[in-house]
């Protein structure tokens, strides 16, 4: 499908996350009170949450069926404020899931963005680069979290 | 166990499904997972890497709520405006 290769795919991947994240948490510094509450905190900490899914999910494009659901998510939730229910449009879709597995496979589609809305073929090729994604996701955040202690 | 033959119609492409694929599919999904990788047993059942795949995934999720956190306080303490480049550069090392 993708005629590059893995470890290419990851590292432009991580440097653009890398990029895009710490653009935000510099811009979230600039912004930030020099006393900073407990609520604040907690506050900056969801944010910082939400800004990584989002750097991931714009690294990736729109490339990969979980990161189009993220970035999808994202701007419904800037346009709509919750204040526009839409008739959800589900396309029929045959999900195949294997028999006896059900739960298992339900547990992972609430685990992967858009997982619901797919084959059981895709849900598995979709979770595997989401699980590499994540995981350079957590390696960089690690990274930038120990760069900041020093 | 008889391999079924279903036609999905997502996006436009319809593909024959078999019990083959999912099989290969699943193998790939084990080798990511260090709890099964580190197991080094090569029977492995689908139920089980799909459980241990479901289980590595929120523990992923919890270390960037973590992170976030941490993240977070770091924010409100650090000064040093020449960040982002160090950072940049060693992550590419």
């Amino acid at each position: 499908m993708s005629p590059k290769g893995v470890t290419l795919n990851t590292n432009s991947h991580k440097i653009k996350f890398a990029r895009r994240f710490i653009r935000t948490l510099l811009r979230m510094r600039k912004n930030a009170p020099s006393s900073s509450s407990i609520e604040e905190i907690r506050k900056r900490s969801q944010r910082i949450k939400i800004a990584a899914y989002s750097s991931m999910a714009h690294a990736v494009g729109s490339r990969r069926a979980w990161s189009r659901a993220i970035l999808f998510k994202l701007r419904n939730r800037a346009r709509h404020h919750g204040m526009m229910r839409r008739r959800s449009m589900k396309k029929r879709v045959i999900k195949n899931d294997p028999p006896g597995d059900q739960s298992q496979t339900n547990k992972l589609r609430q685990l992967v963005p858009g997982g619901k809305a797919m084959d059981m073929c895709s849900l598995l090729e979709e979770t595997a680069h989401y699980i590499r994604c994540l995981s350079t996701q957590v390696k960089v955040m690690q990274t930038i979290a120990d760069h900041f202690s020093k | 166990m008889s391999s079924r033959r279903s036609r999905s119609t997502q996006s436009g492409v319809s593909r024959n499904i078999t019990d083959d694929q999912i099989t290969d599919l699943v193998s790939k999904l084990q080798q990511l997972i260090p709890e099964i990788r580190n197991r080094r047993s090569d029977k492995v059942s689908a139920s089980k890497v799909l459980q241990e795949t479901c289980n590595y995934i929120r523990s992923l999720h919890r270390e960037v709520d973590d992170l976030s956190d941490r993240l977070s306080n770091l924010l409100a303490t650090t000064d040093s405006d020449s960040a982002q480049a160090a950072i940049i550069r060693s992550l590419l090392m």
